[in-house]
């Protein structure tokens, strides 16, 4: 947690530094917003009465989605480990003190942290008094923003969790980018990152359900909407745990696996 | 050939204090100071010639090289070379010069060299049978045609570099810019590269411009040296010329036969003594090395006596203490 | 332009050295567009149309701003990653060479693993020109070949402008993508769909409604379509040429400055 912190800190710092890109960031993510709200809003005007969720609803969810874009994305990229994995300078990073998958991802996890502390809050300042119907509508309570930020953080560490098992793959595949790609864009997409799941067809939402990914975006989303009651909420946090032990131990035990088989052949 | 007249070029740099504080004032507020990169320098240099273009790091060598390859532009002077004015006539200009960069490569990294070379030749135009008249000879000069067919990210830096300076000679330049073309090599390549530049040198009358950290290049290669130093030209001549200014002192080595007394030698540093051996440095603008030899055979039974000149490398060091660099 | 197709054949030669990570690339390239076209499908199952577009119409739409897009990533990717060919030095490299800088830059740098997405979305164009009630006319099929060229014109000229940006700093040039990413993810969609405002930015400042919604009218036999939004697609080269004077300009002041 340590080094996690120190991450956040430079990487904080470093982010302050280059300050256009901050703001370029920041409108950035604006833009996409309003594309894809009014995307929703021209969906919506002529409509069935009942699609699933409010367009309120599904604007919130937009908003978040922007603001906590850093959170939820799996795909950001760090070079340095991509490089480290395969140039085999690995060796290094086995001398440190501490165990290389907790250092990973203390070091995933301030990065994303970093840039998160950096551009949410200005985009929900911004977004909360935007005029309707294109603002955020804030949660009905304050028990659902607890839930909410409970779940937002359970799934950013399932985020980096399973961002982790895709750097372990790239020990296998020695190839960074494609097959990569190919993961992150299915669960992205099975995350409810581009539509909320609410709103794909039923046999669609059967199997997102089956799966972990909803929990990392749609699931807190939409408790802070009030589309999930807080009694599933809380269920439902529950449930993130377990998929969050499930994938950490899978993580750590692959690593340890894969590690040893490095050191064995000589990096 | 070359006239460089007055040149000089300054730049502008962003203030970066570093600290948490300071990053967050920055995103307001940024401060710049202006850099001289190079003050009034002029030189003229003849065809045929070799020139050493010497300077600590951040001297102002490369910001000249841009200038003279017009890839940049002055504040002020003129520059004229082969008639052109380089930054005015760019695409002219450029046919009529090579430039290798030591650190950088210009051939595509993942292609055999002779791939790099087919692409050259469209890119300069050159008219089929003089492309394969140069390359003929390239190949045997430099000894190519085992590695030519090689993707370069395969080949070693000495190999690499062989076929870098291929690439920049493909059009027949009449002037080559080389910038740092031995680092990184081992001692078997660097001759190599310095047999070649002197050979095109010679036979083809390529005026060079070299500028390198390895004085042994400069002793190997330039008649002439331009010595650079906080963007000013501090010394424009041969490598004699330096010596007889700056290095003045020379090593003597004296083997004797065994001789207990402690040595009467004014006016000389004993560099270490033994029962039988000395080493000794004499500053000949003080005393000569023929006075020193006879004051010493006056004290002890000679064996044996070395003189050495002081190594190039030694020469720039004390220079740039000199120049405060 | 026989020295582009040189540039061309030595990229592609390189990138296929890599020959494994080139396919994954390029099959993992044609699912980003797959996504957002189920999203889309998506939706139009459950709100049934947009603003009275229907799906094959939309999903046209679509294949012309992808296939655009990816052409214009294939060909002209040296502009877009501009910023790193001035910090690796590479651009001085250029600057020695006796051509136009912007051919240069160009030959760069060239993304085959696009074809992926080129290929998806030429497939889609395919599905959704045969769901079409009306025949194809010449007419037809000549504006939709503008209104490709169009589109490749305007994300080049924005790449452009955006490479000659670097010049002055490369700190915030994250913002160009709101017109490159941010312009084809919001003309997957005609552009009638959106605010007025955003629609009129995007006709007479970015003329991306020129290659999108006004041509595409003419397309689908909309009733309020003129038959002269058919030729709308070539003010892409009022964009064009503006921006090469602003490159030439940027490479001035970048011999002036060297930073």
């Amino acid at each position: 947690m340590r080094s996690s912190w120190a991450i956040l800190r430079l990487r904080f710092q470093l982010g302050l530094q280059y300050r256009a890109a901050a703001l370029a960031g920041l409108a950035t993510q604006l833009f996409f917003g309003f594309i894809f709200i009014m995307v929703f809003e021209a969906f919506y005007a002529f409509g069935p009465k009942d699609p699933g969720m409010t367009l309120e609803q599904v604007i919130t969810y937009s908003w978040l989605k922007q603001a906590f874009l850093s959170l939820m994305m799996l795909w950001i990229r760090d070079n340095e480990l991509f490089q480290l994995i395969t140039s085999g300078n690995i060796a290094y990073e086995l001398c440190r003190p501490c165990r290389t998958y907790d250092f990973w991802y203390a070091k995933l996890l301030g990065q994303r942290l970093a840039s998160a502390a950096l551009r949410c809050l200005p985009i929900l300042i911004i977004v909360l008094f935007l005029p309707a119907p294109y603002g955020l509508t804030p949660p009905a309570d304050a028990a659902s923003l607890l839930l909410f930020f409970i779940a937002l953080m359970v799934g950013t560490f399932m985020v980096v969790a399973i961002s982790m098992l895709i750097y372990i793959s790239v020990f296998v595949t020695m190839n960074p980018s494609g097959s990569i790609l190919l993961f992150a864009v299915f669960s992205e997409f099975l995350a409810g990152f581009i539509i909320p799941v609410p709103l794909m067809p039923e046999w669609m939402q059967r199997i997102v359900y089956m799966l972990p990914f909803h929990y990392t975006v749609d699931f807190p989303l939409r408790i802070f909407t009030g589309h999930i009651p807080k009694m599933e909420a809380i269920q439902g946090i529950g449930m993130q745990l377990i998929w969050l032990s499930v994938l950490v131990l899978l993580g750590a035990w692959l690593m340890k696996r894969i590690l040893r088989k490095v050191v064995v052949q000589g990096g | 050939m070359i006239e460089v007249n007055g040149i000089s070029k300054s730049f502008l740099v962003a203030k970066r204090p570093s600290g948490l504080w300071h990053a967050v004032k920055s995103v307001f507020h940024r401060e710049y100071t202006t850099v001289e990169a190079i003050k009034d320098i002029s030189f003229t240099i003849p065809a045929g010639e070799i020139v050493g273009y010497i300077g600590p790091n951040g001297a102002g060598k490369s910001t000249t090289i841009k200038i003279m390859s017009g890839i940049l532009v002055p504040d002020h002077g003129t520059c004229s070379i082969m008639g052109y004015t380089p930054w005015e006539d760019r695409t002219l200009y450029v046919k009529n010069i090579g430039v290798v960069f030591g650190q950088r490569t210009q051939l595509w990294w993942d292609v055999p060299v002779m791939d790099s070379y087919e692409l050259l030749r469209d890119i300069y135009k050159i008219p089929e049978h003089s492309y394969k008249a140069t390359l003929e000879l390239l190949i045997e000069t430099l000894d190519l045609s085992e590695i030519i067919h090689t993707p370069v990210r395969q080949l070693s830096l000495g190999q690499r570099m062989r076929c870098e300076i291929g690439a920049s000679l493909l059009h027949s330049p009449d002037i080559l810019f080389l910038d740092e073309p031995t680092i990184g090599l081992d001692a078997v390549s660097k001759i190599a590269v310095r047999q070649f530049i002197q050979r095109i040198n010679k036979e083809r009358g390529i005026t060079i411009i070299l500028t390198t950290h390895d004085m042994n290049d400069i002793e190997a290669l330039a008649e002439r040296i331009l010595l650079i130093g906080k963007g000013t030209l501090l010394y424009d001549g041969n490598i004699q010329g330096l010596r007889g200014k700056f290095g003045t002192r020379r090593t003597i080595t004296a083997e004797y036969q065994d001789y207990d007394q402690p040595l009467h030698l004014p006016e000389v540093s004993i560099l270490s003594t033994t029962a039988n051996r000395a080493i000794l440095s004499v500053d000949t603008e003080l005393t000569n090395v023929s006075d020193v030899i006879s004051q010493l055979a006056n004290q002890v039974q000679l064996m044996d006596v070395t003189i050495q000149a002081q190594p190039i490398e030694d020469i720039i060091v004390q220079m740039y203490k000199e120049y405060q660099l | 332009m026989s020295l582009y197709f040189r540039y061309m054949i030595i990229l592609l030669k390189s990138q296929l050295q890599y020959r494994a990570s080139f396919i994954m690339l390029t099959i993992g390239q044609c699912l980003t567009p797959l996504t957002s076209l189920a999203a889309m499908y998506f939706l139009f199952e459950r709100f049934g149309q947009i603003k009275g577009w229907t799906f094959h119409e939309v999903a046209l739409c679509f294949a012309v701003t992808h296939i655009a897009f990816s052409m214009t990533e294939i060909f002209a990717r040296g502009f877009d990653t501009f910023p790193s060919l001035v910090r690796d030095g590479e651009f001085d490299r250029l600057l020695l060479r006796p051509r136009s800088t912007v051919l240069q830059v160009l030959g760069s740098k060239f993304e085959f693993t696009r074809l992926g997405k080129f290929a998806f979305s030429v497939g889609l164009l395919a599905w959704a020109m045969m769901q079409m009630p009306t025949p194809w006319t010449t007419i037809k099929l000549m504006t939709l070949g503008f209104m490709i060229a169009g589109g490749v014109l305007i994300y080049l000229s924005i790449f452009m402008m955006a490479a000659t940006l670097s010049f002055w700093t490369i700190q915030g040039i994250e913002i160009v993508n709101v017109l490159t990413d941010g312009g084809r993810e919001m003309t997957q969609y005609p552009l009638s769909i959106y605010h007025q405002r955003i629609r009129r930015f995007f006709t007479f400042v970015v003329p991306f409604a020129c290659v999108n919604y006004l041509p595409l009218m003419v397309l689908v036999d909309h009733k309020e379509a003129q038959s002269w939004y058919a030729l709308l697609p070539l003010v892409s080269v009022l964009l064009l040429i503006p921006s090469i004077g602003i490159w030439r300009y940027g490479v001035r002041h970048y011999r002036s400055t060297g930073s």
